[in-house]
């Protein structure tokens, strides 16, 4: 396990640093510097001259990642230049809408597949099953973008149940910040949803043509004792590893789905910030997005070593 | 391919549900596009404000935008667009991804284990996100979205490559190939290649499916296609500022993106099917 665990560790750094060098250069090779585009066109050179030299930005480009890294380890994440606050709070205020629309996103994504997933395995070539797999597929067409569209038709233009975008935060009525979330949580869970009952489906059926749900059978359990006892149990390690990488993805996925709403989140903020070339922040979310599908990634293969001891024998 | 098709091959595969489905829904796509290049209703850059946001009727199916255009001729011109980022993006990373993949396992050791960590790399990179770096530093466009997407496919097919590859690799033909003298690099072409070119073909079907939608979403955003030139995501952004009056107009793009993407992905699992019998699932 140890070995295992360090080699995994390793290499979890190596491609962190790695990732937020590339990072750090791609946007190193911005065309003209912050404090050329933050004064514009006609600002005198300088303007620019003292401007980049209270921005840190005549410093040589090696001592300036070091900087950047270093700050980000200790929750320094540097200036807004559009915001002319520091970088953390922008990104704390953009969370705080993100965090809460992937949670809820995950929960209907989880609630959905993993019904529907067993739902098919059970009902297998039946009905059901063909249903849940049509439908399936038609979830992994439908972009989530649109969908957003669609379910602001629906409900916000339609039968006015929901707001149609907009977040009224957190300090008023949490009722309301809840609802404003509710279409938008739809519209991302959907897509991962309709994978995750593909998976669940078919990690059910493999595990139920083991031997040991055959004898759990012969020993008289009912279908549905052996399904949740024995069947369920074990078809849970591919679930999880799907459901670590969706919330990495869905994460991700909120760029394409807040503009829809409206929804001041991480998603719009990058927009904006690239918009306004506000560089730092731009640098600091891209990294955090990064730094969480590496991080998810390291648990899952950690997760799966413990669940599956045959797994650690092999690596190790 | 040069391999002969068995005969009843093509009336079994139309009898794969998905594969049918998919197959037909795909020549639709390159239909439409096919035809888009000569002939659309009204050009999709003809502006006729009078009937801005008019409503669907005998002269305009689908109806008019807020410039008055034709949206069934952008719908249609539309599809070239998908089609074209598709093929390019697809064409990039499979090409790459298939060449450092074959050059990974052929020489195995630190050559393997360096592209294997290059792919580790680009796969923390979703597509979107690495769509994104790339506008903030060469501003919005379709080239810079189509290499941004074709990034994103160069680890996705040298994994796929890797893997199928390492399998052939095992076999006895090559080690017999081997012990006649054959070069490792003679090998890769004349035996390795051909054998994993069923898994690449599934896989290149299912990423061309993502390019679409990947591409729709980045001009949704702006970052893409730009206008005029007609795209799905583009006509979807358009069609968001007119939800109340003029609500139709964000159907059909919606409906030919998740056709397009529905259709090849059926595609995809139907080859799955038909290529691989090993690999028939349960269902």
């Amino acid at each position: 396990m140890s070995v295992f665990l360090l080699k995994r560790l390793s290499t979890f750094a190596a491609t962190l640093i790695a990732a937020s060098i590339v990072i750090f250069l791609v946007l190193e090779i911005l065309p003209g510097n912050a404090a050329e585009i933050i004064l514009g066109p006609e600002a005198h050179q300088d303007q620019i001259d003292a401007l980049s030299h209270k921005l840190g930005l005549d410093r040589p480009a090696p001592e300036r990642y070091v900087s950047w890294v270093g700050g980000l380890l200790s929750g320094d994440f540097g200036e807004s230049y559009a915001y002319q606050t520091p970088a953390s709070d922008v990104v704390i205020e953009a969370l705080e809408v993100t965090v809460p629309l992937s949670v809820i996103a995950v929960i209907i994504n989880i609630v959905l597949g993993l019904s529907a997933g067993v739902y098919a395995a059970a009902r297998h070539n039946k009905l059901g099953d063909v249903g849940v797999m049509a439908l399936s597929q038609l979830g992994i067409a439908i972009p989530s973008f649109w969908l957003g569209i669609l379910l602001i038709l629906v409900f916000a233009v339609w039968l006015g149940w929901l707001p149609a975008g907009g977040f009224p935060g957190w300090d008023d009525d949490i009722g309301d910040a809840l609802e404003a979330l509710i279409l938008p949580a739809i519209a991302l869970a959907v897509f991962q949803a309709a994978i995750l009952a593909r998976t669940t489906r078919s990690a059910v059926l493999e595990v139920s043509r083991e031997d040991f749900v055959r004898t759990a059978r012969a020993k008289g359990l009912t279908r549905r004792a052996a399904l949740w006892r024995h069947v369920l149990r074990n078809a849970m390690i591919p679930i999880i590893t799907i459901v670590g990488l969706q919330f990495a993805n869905l994460f991700v996925l909120t760029i394409v789905v807040e503009p829809v709403f409206s929804l001041p989140g991480l998603g719009m903020l990058i927009l904006h910030s690239i918009a306004n070339r506000d560089v730092v922040v731009v640098q600091d979310v891209v990294m955090l997005l990064v730094g969480l599908v590496l991080v998810v990634n390291l648990a899952v293969d950690l997760v799966y070593a413990v669940i599956d001891p045959r797994l650690q024998a092999r690596r190790a | 391919m040069t391999a002969a098709i068995a005969p009843g091959a093509i009336r079994r595969a139309f009898r794969h549900p998905s594969f049918a489905i998919g197959a037909g829904l795909t020549a639709l796509l390159v239909l439409v596009a096919l035809v888009s290049l000569i002939w659309t209703p009204y050009s999709p850059y003809e502006i006729d404000m009078a009937a801005k946001l008019a409503e669907p009727s005998g002269g305009h199916w689908f109806g008019q935008d807020q410039l008055g255009r034709d949206i069934l001729s952008l719908a249609m011109a539309g599809a070239q667009n998908s089609i074209m980022v598709g093929v390019i993006a697809v064409g990039v990373g499979l090409t790459l991804g298939m060449i450092l993949g074959a050059i990974a396992t052929a020489e195995g050791g630190w050559v393997e284990e360096l592209v294997m960590r290059f792919s580790d790399l680009t796969f923390a990179f979703p597509a979107i996100l690495s769509a994104i770096m790339f506008t903030a530093v060469f501003g919005p466009g379709i080239v810079v979205s189509i290499i941004a997407i074709g990034i994103f496919n160069i680890p996705i097919f040298a994994r796929v490559t890797q893997a199928s590859a390492k399998a052939i690799w095992a076999r006895e033909y090559t080690t017999a190939a081997r012990a006649a003298g054959k070069s490792r690099a003679r090998i890769t072409i004349d035996h390795v290649l051909p054998n994993i070119l069923s898994a690449l073909t599934v896989q290149g079907t299912i990423q061309f499916a993502n390019a679409i939608l990947w591409e729709a979403s980045l001009s949704y955003l702006g970052f893409g296609t730009q206008p005029p030139h007609p795209s799905w995501g583009r006509m979807l952004n358009d069609a968001q500022a007119h939800m109340f009056d003029a609500p139709w107009l964000a159907i059909y793009p919606g409906v030919a993106i998740m056709l397009a993407v529905l259709g090849l992905n059926l595609l995809g699992d139907g080859l799955r099917d038909l290529l691989d019998p090993r690999l028939v699932r349960s269902r």
